[in-house]
């Protein structure tokens, strides 16, 4: 890293600075799309190591611009720190932007740059130093980003207690694309908090009816209106708040918090009957849900209140049972985690290929139940560290596989060198053999160049002789010097003579086609010696791949080996550390939630017998109330019956009436 | 029971404040020193990558043997990519099917480096055949025949991809 960074520092923005942007979408380089493809599927491990090595490749050379990665060379160093930031190197990112930031770069990049680092300060939780970060941009911001930029410091501002600046920023951002709902939701959060309650809810208003089918638009927008449902009922408003909370979705995830409150919306109204609707539909979902099992006591207790004391003791009833298998269910849990199957299980290989894996996790066998840990498991904590312990996870499966590839490299050379070496002495002590011989030619060569040279200027005939004509004049020379002493007639001399001047003739009238004939086969023999040379240098560079595929290699396959058996041991210990950090978490929670349910079985069984005496003391008033009634009807019929008596007796005898 | 009403109003106002679900026996102080520990693993493994990918490149494929064929898909177009078989001089050297996920890379521009591996200095034949399904569903299978001349330095060669109702060719050869 230190070496990426002070090559970004060098030579990097001098390059950086004046290098050209590739046209849009248009690719310069393959390596620069092999590290996106990487990086557009999550593995920005591979991601990072491809760019690492193409940045550094590129700042090594004479001359970068010449290079096809020059053209993506600004886009890469951020996409670098993007790929860093999403593999969860936030100090590495920093540093690599920081580095931007202090070069001699454009305003646009640098202000880029700016609004990168404080994103990465801000997901750090650490607010004051993107704010100072935010505070370095100033000029021309890239269209882009320009949305971003606002929404960051909107958030910072948030973060920061500027509330009322933040507000002011997110006003004309709900209109921007991608942000309608999130721009509204903040907006109404910061004004809440700036104690402006009209204007907030107001726009809380506006974001629990932002339009849009995204999954993220209907989630911010639940979410909205459950946040001011829950204002307002906190703020004793029931009949505004059950409007916003019943805004909410049925099927989303805020929904069973929404139908508790919408059923204490109603309840505080004492509106019993009315708050019997959401919560019993609420009390037929997952009991596992925390506004469930509360749900579970509420659904009675409106029985309670609307006085039917019997089906009131009954669904406390019910509600115990659930809790005392939830209980039993969350013991289970944590004994699970506790032997270690909750680490086991995050790291399934199946699950990776699925979205809802945290969904599935519960139905893997002796996994804890996992539906109690999904807020858990949603917070950014849990979630960083999670992983980071899946990373470890990949980083020590790499190492595995590293440590097999050096012994296959090893093995690898050990074939090599078993097959070269025997053979390579015999080769050598033949190529050199060719090897003189081929200097020699070459000379040879050389020196007929020269010659032929040289006779452009001054002319030899004789050179170009061919070889019978070379025999025949030296021939002729020898019979001149055996009859430069003996009388011969003068016939045969002039024979010589003519013989002489014949070859002569010859030689001369021919010599420029000779001279040009020459210079057309030195032509055609330079093409040979070319074939000849690339041969030469095919064999050559054949010859020293086969030495460099065997030697040479140790010291860094040693130096490698080190480094990952270096690195072996901190990841074994980070993972053990980093997964107990994470089944403490959840332990933590399982534990909160049981405490929870102890709490809540505890209120339904003193509820539940309250409910029976109710119930009890309900019978036997309406018992009692009934005999009463009962008496009362007797009496008067009887006394009916007297009167109707006295009226009739003469004509009945005494003894029919009675038995009548 | 308003005690319930109150922990519900509770409950959901938690919902939008941060970090407020963390047990106290871990700390934030805890989560961020193992955090920064773990990224001076990441930090020295990609070191490592980095080195063992240069030494891999130099062992397995030097630069004078060197083929690397990559795979891209032409612009705005949403063909569905199956599967790419690559031959050379009439060997199979690359069989590949697409994952959604690789298929998302590709066409958000991505480049898949489908082969790297050795050849002689000299012509070789290249026969690329894509199997895949138009926008309409139909199946769909592609064979093109390209002649690659490797030089003394590393071959580079991009193969784009293109569906039925594209304007380009449906598998262009692009040397680099």
């Amino acid at each position: 890293m230190f070496s990426r960074i002070m090559c970004l520092l060098g030579v990097g923005f001098a390059t950086s600075c004046f290098a050209a942007e590739a046209p849009s979408g248009e690719l310069k380089d393959l390596f620069f799309g092999e590290a996106l493809y990487y990086a557009h599927q999550g593995d920005y491990f591979d991601a990072i190591a491809r760019l690492d090595a193409e940045l550094w490749q590129h700042y090594g050379l004479d001359d970068p611009e010449l290079d096809s990665f020059y053209f993506h060379v600004n886009q890469a160093e951020f996409s670098v720190g993007d790929f860093e930031l999403s593999y969860r190197m936030h100090r590495r990112a920093g540093r690599a932007v920081e580095a931007v930031l202090e070069g001699n770069v454009d305003e646009a990049v640098r202000n880029e740059a700016a609004y990168r680092l404080a994103r990465i300060y801000f997901q750090k939780d650490q607010p004051v130093n993107a704010l100072h970060a935010l505070e370095r941009i100033q000029g021309r911001v890239p269209d882009r980003i320009r949305d971003d930029l606002s929404f960051l410091r909107a958030q910072v501002y948030m973060a920061t207690g500027r509330f009322a600046e933040a507000a002011k920023i997110l006003e004309p951002l709900q209109r921007a694309d991608g942000y309608a709902g999130f721009a509204a939701y903040n907006r109404g959060i910061a004004l809440l908090r700036d104690n402006e309650q009209t204007a907030g809810i107001r726009a809380l208003d506006q974001a629990g009816q932002v339009r849009g089918t995204q999954r993220g638009t209907l989630a911010i927008r639940d979410k909205a209106n459950l946040v001011l449902g829950s204002k307002l009922l906190d703020g004793d408003r029931p009949e505004e708040a059950k409007q916003f909370l019943e805004r909410v979705r049925l099927q989303g995830p805020f929904s069973t918090r929404a139908l508790l409150g919408s059923g204490w919306a109603d309840a505080s109204a004492e509106r019993y009957e009315r708050a019997l609707v959401p919560w019993s539909i609420l009390a037929k979902r997952n009991v596992t849900d925390e506004s469930v099992q509360e749900a579970l006591l509420a659904v009675p207790y409106a029985y309670g209140k609307l006085g039917v004391y019997g089906k009131a003791a009954l669904g406390y009833g019910s509600a115990l049972e659930a809790f005392g298998g939830e209980i039993d269910k969350l013991d289970r849990s944590i004994k699970s985690i506790r032997e270690g199957k909750f680490l086991e299980a995050l790291t399934r290989e199946e699950l990776k290929q699925d979205k809802n894996w945290m969904v599935k996790l519960r139905s893997l066998p002796e996994a804890p139940e996992t539906y109690y840990l999904m807020q858990l498991m949603a917070s950014h904590d849990f979630q960083a560290s999670l992983q980071n312990y899946l990373d470890l996870e990949a980083l020590r499966k790499r190492l595995v596989v590293w440590t097999e590839d050096l012994d296959a490299y090893e093995d690898l050379i050990a074939v090599r060198r078993a097959y070269y070496e025997p053979l390579l002495p015999d080769i050598d002590a033949q190529f050199r053999r060719l090897d003189s011989r081929m200097r020699l030619r070459m000379e040879q060569r050389d020196r007929l160049d020269e010659r032929l040279q040289a006779m452009l200027i001054s002319p030899r005939p004789g050179f170009l002789a061919t070889a019978e004509e070379r025999v025949i004049t030296e021939r002729i020379s020898i019979l001149e010097e055996q009859l430069k002493n003996t009388r011969v007639s003068e016939k045969i001399l002039h024979r010589i003579r003519r013989l002489k001047g014949l070859i002569h003739w010859r030689i001369h009238t021919e010599y420029d086609q000779r001279l040009t004939d020459a210079h057309q086969h030195l032509r055609q023999l330079d093409g040979i010696v070319e074939d000849l040379r690339n041969q030469y240098t095919s064999f050559v560079r054949t010859r020293q791949a086969a030495t460099q595929s065997y030697q040479g290699h140790e010291t860094a396959i040693r130096q490698q080996r080190r480094r990952v058996r270096d690195v072996r041991e901190p990841v074994k210990n980070l993972m053990a550390r980093q997964g107990h950090m994470l089944e403490t978490m959840a332990v933590n929670e399982l534990e909160r939630r049981r405490t929870r349910l102890e709490e809540f079985q505890i209120k339904a069984r003193f509820a539940m017998a309250d409910s029976y005496d109710r119930a009890t003391k309900a019978q036997a008033d309406r018992e009692a109330k009934a005999l009463a009634e009962a008496a009362k009807a007797k009496a008067s019929s009887e006394a009916e019956e007297r009167s109707t008596g006295e009226a009739e007796a003469p004509s009945e005898p005494p003894g029919e009436s009675a038995a009548q | 029971m308003w005690k319930f009403c109150g922990t519900a109003i509770i409950c959901v106002l938690l919902a939008y404040l941060p970090g407020a679900v963390l047990a106290e026996e871990v700390s934030k102080e805890q989560i961020k020193g193992l955090d920064e520990q773990v990224q001076e693993i990441k930090s020295e493994a990609l070191g490592i990558a980095a080195a063992l990918s240069g030494l891999e490149e130099k062992l397995l494929h030097p630069s004078n043997t060197q083929l690397s064929l990559f795979v891209a898909l032409a612009e705005d177009d949403d063909f569905r990519l199956d599967a790419v078989e690559v031959q050379l001089d009439g060997k199979v050297v690359a069989n590949h099917l697409y994952t959604f996920k690789e298929l998302e890379a590709l066409q958000q521009g991505g480049v898949q480096r489908l082969h790297t591996g050795n050849i002689r200095t000299g012509q070789h034949d290249l026969q690329v055949t894509l199997i895949g399904k138009s926008p309409g569903g139909a199946e769909y299978r592609h064979t093109a025949d390209f002649t690659i001349e490797k030089g003394i330095g590393p071959k580079l060669v991009e193969l784009v991809l293109a569906g039925p109702g594209a304007n380009t060719k449906s598998i262009s050869k692009k040397d680099w």
